[in-house]
């Protein structure tokens, strides 16, 4: 485990113009520069208004059934035979996953700026259901941007955004998969930009998406610190959380980046195997680069085009990541890893079967990686893994895998 | 004098306005771009802009999107594109090319070495579309030490005051997006576009060149009685389209494919003519 290698009392980013050091900033087309100024200015205001997050605070209480547990799992660390392991149980949320903590957050933006229209890209269909949610609630026109390979293997979560009310549109260029979906939301975004709010799922995107989306989910991280303690007395050693865009991975994150005697593990998706090409993995393989309106690391060719990605999970098949999680590589306050498709399949069994929670694909290689390191620490060693969502979504996946028609 | 002023003041003398066809180099491969670009300097084009391809074209409607799929099937690269520009240059050494694309890209092969490469091979500007001018300090204090020229677009809801620190980083010409949305959207409004511009032209004295949307010839007479430069893209490459990447093509035979260069060129023409007329 790497060891914390500079002082981060002083963190304190993006700067106010969204750089996270060399990463993050504002790259798009003229035609959103105004409507990102104005949510700049927007937020800016509300995030220094007291009643903003009361509001927050009471629809993540009474509408999310926040805080989500931390759970001790007594028995999968018994049967590892290493360090503790806690899962914070992110998979309880209403909708099933971390992704409302954001879409309840940004709602109250778009309300607050009189937007009639919603539009979101998803992937796995997890921030697509929590949009199609909140705007169900605020009796909002949503319209859900989704790859036609993951309206294909997550068909569950596309009938759930249907029944909710929402538009989903199949997106058929390039690999049919998030990267596409988000190309396609920001097209409509600057067509329609007069009345139309854009919940980007992740801490991508151009400046201030990835600052307040990790706003929005810090809350995982600030009741997982306080849960820990009190179960405890003291702070965990380990923090892991897997990493697509990477917001549940900022979210537990980011409230401990000045605990230095807190590690933090980002697990990227292995698919195949790093060394197959075919994977998900930006901060193990790429370089930066920009992609989506921010500076990040990327997987791209030598020519600078964005790279076919693969991964078993759709919410983590995509070549880019929060700009964030690129400046907490290069300062070494996170380290980041990857797991394949096969060694998350296998933590998905493991976790099904030894503690009688089913958790999501994506959430499975955060803990593939639990499942390899615990056994090598002792049980003094207190392990947080962000368990980010449940398992229902991909019965699909994986009865296809073992060759079962569901 | 950079070509792309040298022009501008010899169609002032002239009395026209510029017409700028679009391309995606590489579309369907980069033999046919060569010759597409003379056929298209042979039919009444100004200035070139040739778009260099990109995986993810998030400000491109679908018609570029899917020339930039062919472009990329066969490989097309930064590198060989500017390779092209080298051969274009070979016979024309008059007509404007402004590259345009995206950032990374640019970003891969490095600042340096994608502006050294720009002035050898003989490009005149270059618009990078998702860089607005808060994000290309690095890219522009290199620009600025060449006869390159740097384009950045000004939008329908680009308010004056930012549209007066843009256009204070631009060299060349404005790029006016006529319209909320992508490339090849079919809600353009004349009106709207005339009150704009003049709302800009209090911001520079560059001349103003308006694309997205242009797609019919009488639109790009009523374009050029308002404005210094029509901008033609996804129309041209609806056209461009029909063509067989497995066909070897001349500036000759390519003529028929171009007809809309022409026709827009010749009402640009017949209209400032009968202004004239009017004058008189």
């Amino acid at each position: 485990m790497s060891k914390v290698e500079q002082p981060q009392e002083d963190y304190n980013e993006p700067d106010e113009h969204g750089h996270f050091g060399q990463y993050g900033g504002i790259f798009v087309g003229e035609t959103l520069m105004p409507a990102l100024e104005e949510l700049n200015q927007k937020y800016a205001a509300l995030k220094s208004d007291p009643d903003f997050w009361a509001e927050f605070d009471y629809d993540l209480k009474h509408y999310v059934g926040r805080p989500s547990p931390l759970y001790y799992a007594e028995r999968m660390s018994e049967i590892l035979g290493g360090a503790r392991v806690y899962l914070k149980r992110e998979d309880l949320n209403h909708t099933g996953a971390h992704k409302v903590n954001n879409t309840i957050g940004q709602a109250l933006l778009a309300k607050a700026m009189g937007k009639t229209r919603i539009i979101a890209e998803t992937g796995a269909g997890q921030h697509g259901v929590a949009s199609a949610t909140v705007a169900a609630r605020l009796g909002l026109e949503c319209h859900v941007y989704m790859g036609t390979e993951d309206i294909r293997r997550q068909s569950a979560n596309v009938y759930r955004m249907k029944m909710l009310g929402a538009n989903v549109v199949g997106v058929d260029s390039g690999s049919c998969t998030l990267k596409d979906a988000m190309n396609e939301a920001l097209r409509d975004w600057a067509t329609n930009v007069d009345n139309t709010y854009y919940i980007i799922g992740t801490v991508a995107g151009p400046h201030p998406y990835p600052m307040l989306v990790r706003d929005f989910q810090s809350v995982i991280g600030r009741e997982a610190r306080e849960q820990c303690l009190e179960m405890t007395g003291r702070l965990p050693d380990t923090l892991v959380a897997c990493v697509g865009g990477g917001s549940n991975a900022i979210g537990l994150f980011y409230p401990f980046i000045q605990d230095q005697s807190v590690a933090m593990v980002g697990v990227e998706a292995g698919g195949f195997g790093l060394d197959t090409g075919k994977h998900a993995a930006p901060l193990c393989t790429g370089q930066p680069g920009v992609l989506h309106g921010n500076r990040t690391y990327l997987m791209n060719d030598e020519n600078g085009q964005i790279l076919d990605t693969h991964s078993i999970s759709a919410g983590l098949d995509y070549p880019g990541v929060g700009p964030e999680h690129s400046l907490l590589k290069d300062l070494k306050r996170a380290t980041y890893t990857s797991v394949t498709d096969a060694e998350a399949l296998e933590a998905f069994k493991f976790l099904t079967s030894k503690e009688g929670i089913i958790p999501a694909l994506e959430s499975s290689h955060a803990l593939a990686w639990v499942m390899q390191e615990a056994p090598k620490l002792s049980e003094d060693h207190i392990i947080v893994v962000n368990l980010s969502g449940r398992g229902d979504k991909d019965m699909h996946t994986v009865a296809e895998i073992e060759g079962i028609t569901v | 004098m950079s070509r792309i002023a040298q022009c501008f003041k010899q169609l002032h003398v002239e009395g026209r306005k510029a017409l700028i066809p679009f391309l995606t180099a590489g579309d369907p491969n980069l033999e046919t771009t060569l010759e597409l670009m003379h056929a298209l300097v042979a039919n009444g084009a100004d200035i070139i802009e040739l778009g260099f391809p990109f995986t993810d074209p998030t400000s491109d409607g679908p018609v570029i999107q899917r020339a930039v799929e062919r472009a990329l099937a066969n490989n097309t690269s930064l590198k060989n594109v500017l390779a092209t520009v080298t051969r274009f240059r070979q016979e024309n050494n008059d007509t404007p090319v402004v590259l345009m694309g995206y950032l990374n890209p640019v970003e891969c092969m490095g600042y340096q070495e994608f502006v050294n490469a720009c002035i050898e091979v003989g490009v005149d500007g270059v618009l990078i579309v998702d860089m607005p001018p808060e994000e290309s300090h690095d890219l522009k204090s290199i620009v600025d030490q060449t006869a390159l020229d740097m384009i950045f677009l000004v939008a329908p809801i680009t308010s004056d005051e930012r549209a007066k620190q843009i256009c204070a980083q631009i060299s060349g010409y404005v790029y006016y997006v006529s319209l909320k949305g992508v490339t090849g959207a079919g809600n353009l409004d004349i009106e709207s576009v005339k009150s704009n511009l003049a709302r800009f032209r209090s911001s520079t004295d560059l001349p103003i060149g308006v694309g997205f949307g242009i797609s019919d010839p009488q639109t790009a007479a009523q374009i050029a009685a308002i404005a210094d430069a029509v901008v033609v893209g996804s129309a041209l490459i609806n056209k461009i389209a029909e063509l067989d990447a497995n066909t070897p093509y001349d500036r000759n035979t390519l003529q028929v494919h171009i007809a809309l260069i022409r026709e827009m060129r010749e009402s640009m023409d017949e209209l400032l003519l009968s202004d004239e007329l009017q004058e008189q």
